[in-house]
């Protein structure tokens, strides 16, 4: 910071003071470099060779010449309907998911954010699916709560006078929802814990001297303060559910209403169908689409990124 | 459970409290229930456990015996948890030695036009797994990497790496800047500030970015299926070897299950207060 000041005390050193300056952010940038590279190095080059291979016909399976065939493959995936049914998989199994946990996870954190006996304890149990396994996740949840015979939420149904549903099977779009929601609902609930926790006490005291109802504070203040909270939430879940595939795998192993993009990409390549340069054009296809949204929601609705400058 | 009752200061009614309070309890109950008779099951016979649901039994603790013994063939219960535990540790110790520079790099000194880097790490998350593996499968076995740690020791790396500087970058800026330009101005160098100052003021959310690391690491499913299939695999890889197509499994599945989710469970329940504090310290400003 003091060299910025150089200058003006004597012109003559002003060369002198260009290198250093030029030094200077160079110096800035230098503990950034590692990190940078190793990021360009695992996602930019597989990256570039997926879009290569989306321009190709490339089978790995049975191996044949690899023909570059220009848009062929983007032509196909347009008019390709196992692609749409993915894609339409891909957003119910990220939009419900995302809203359905964060509605939950706001309900469960207000519950939380108040002494009762007990507490921590509770908070223990209700945060406890966001650290199990994914992949135990979706098994536990297919052999021993949706089972069609020994399942425990048909045990209830049929207590209740219901009929037992077999759930995985016929309504695997539904069930992996509420896995979902199960796992990520513990994590929504710590970001509205931290943002409820980070309100100004003093704030709601004067609101409650001047009189204001409990459902005006909430509205008028609480939301608009966990605001930010639910932004990092729905983004941070939407990178990760986007990209679910271990429930999908263990559960149901694809199929209608259960293949997202992410699966069918699997599918097509490396889970048995080789046909590298077709499912790399799907890839990419997400990857363009990923982008635009992020892009949109970090910098246009959110205030995420536009904290005040630092420097 | 109704909003308009809850954000409770003063001279709320008593009995409003503790009804909010058994809410919460049921609550959390009903939440908890799959895993309660996750590790029910675990300790009951495959009679007790494939029948409509019962918990008057008698415990065993043989089911926990069956999937620790080696299996014929398949991946033991030591090899998938050293495997793990090596590479969680160490991926986790390098996306740290990044991330702390490369936090600092944005927060405290930032570069020119910092927040696109940012923006860059974190549009790396959106590269979905399933469309690198093609390119990352090739890679690996041109290099020799398939069935080794390292690959994914590299991939887990990658992985965690951009969401440790986000964390981390605001972790840092909540550091007061007075303290670091008094350590500038006594000549302190990066390291120098590094140890004496930030390091230590950031250590909550330091660990708090750790421990999210460790997780995503530890429960990691694809990239260890599709590229150690047969060697060098993990505990997720594991669980799933006690599947049986023929024949009931689900009390050896939920015993194996038990011990694959045990560590990260109890770490994070160890630390939950401290993530808690970590988010509301960071990730928004």
């Amino acid at each position: 910071m003091s060299t910025t000041i150089r200058p003006e005390i004597t012109p003559s050193i002003q060369p002198k003071v260009t290198r250093f300056q030029l030094s200077e952010s160079w110096r800035r940038r230098l503990p950034l470099l590692p990190a940078l590279l190793i990021m360009i190095v695992l996602t930019q080059v597989p990256f570039v060779m997926s879009i290569y291979y989306s321009f190709t016909d490339w089978k790995v399976v049975p191996p044949g010449p690899r023909n570059w065939v220009g848009l062929d493959n983007y032509d196909f995936l347009l008019h390709d309907h196992f692609f749409k049914d993915a894609t339409v998989t891909s957003l119910q199994l990220t939009v419900f998911p995302v809203l359905g946990a964060i509605l939950l996870g706001l309900g469960f954190a207000l519950l939380l954010d108040r002494k009762f006996f007990g507490q921590g304890l509770v908070r223990t149990l209700l945060i406890t699916p966001f650290l199990l396994m994914p992949v135990v996740v979706g098994l536990v949840w297919k052999n021993q709560m949706f089972h069609g015979l020994y399942g425990v939420l048909n045990w209830v149904i049929e207590k209740l006078g219901g009929t037992p549903v077999d759930w995985v099977s016929r309504h695997p779009t539904t069930s992996i929802i509420i896995v979902l929601i199960w796992q990520w609902t513990p994590f929504m609930m710590l970001i509205m814990l931290a943002g409820l926790q980070s309100q100004p006490a003093d704030v709601l005291e004067a609101a409650k001297v001047d009189g204001a109802k409990p459902w005006a504070i909430f509205r008028q203040l609480t939301l608009g303060h966990l605001r930010p909270y639910m932004e990092l939430g729905v983004l941070l879940g939407t990178i990760y559910l986007l990209q679910v595939y271990d429930q999908i795998a263990v559960m149901t192993g694809g199929g209608p209403g259960s293949t997202n993009v992410p699966y069918f990409v699997f599918q097509r390549s490396i889970g048995g169908g080789w046909e590298f340069g077709q499912a790399s054009s799907f890839s990419i296809v997400v990857v363009i689409a990923s982008i635009i949204i992020a892009t949109f929601s970090l910098r246009v609705l959110s205030g995420l990124l536009k904290g005040e400058e630092i420097a | 459970m109704s909003n308009a009752d809850v954000p409770v200061v003063v001279g709320e009614r008593k009995w409003v409290n503790h009804a909010l309070g058994f809410a919460a309890w049921v609550t959390g109950l009903i939440f908890f229930f799959p895993v309660f008779w996750m590790v029910l099951n675990s300790f009951k016979t495959e009679q007790d456990a494939n029948t409509a649901p019962k918990i008057n039994f008698t415990p065993t603790l043989d089911r926990y015996d069956d999937v620790t013994k080696s299996a014929s063939g398949l991946l033991s219960f030591g090899e998938a948890f050293t495997n793990s535990a090596v590479i969680v540790l160490i991926s986790t110790l390098i996306v740290l030695t990044l991330a702390i520079p490369a936090a600092y790099a944005l927060a405290i000194r930032p570069v020119h036009k910092w927040r696109d880097v940012l923006f860059f790490f974190i549009s790396t998350k959106f590269l979905p797994v399933v469309a690198s593996i093609l390119p990352i499968w090739i890679l690996a076995k041109n290099l020799n990497l398939l069935n080794s740690r390292n690959a994914l020791i590299i991939l887990y790396t990658g992985i965690n790496l951009p969401l440790a500087i986000w964390m981390l970058r605001s972790f840092f800026s909540e550091i007061p800047r007075e303290l670091i330009e008094a350590a500038e101005i006594d000549g302190a160098s990066l390291k120098g500030q590094l140890t004496s100052i930030i390091l230590p003021m950031a250590a909550p959310g330091i660990a708090a970015t750790a421990l999210l690391c460790v997780i995503f690491a530890w429960n990691e499913f694809f990239y260890a299926v599709q590229l150690n299939p047969v060697k060098g695999s993990t505990v997720p890889i594991w669980v799933t070897t006690n599947i049986s197509t023929r024949g009931d499994f689900l009390a050896k599945l939920s015993a194996a299950s038990v011990l694959a989710c045990i560590p990260v469970v109890l770490a994070g329940w160890i630390a939950q207060k401290r993530m808690i504090r970590g988010l509301a310290m960071g990730a928004i400003k």
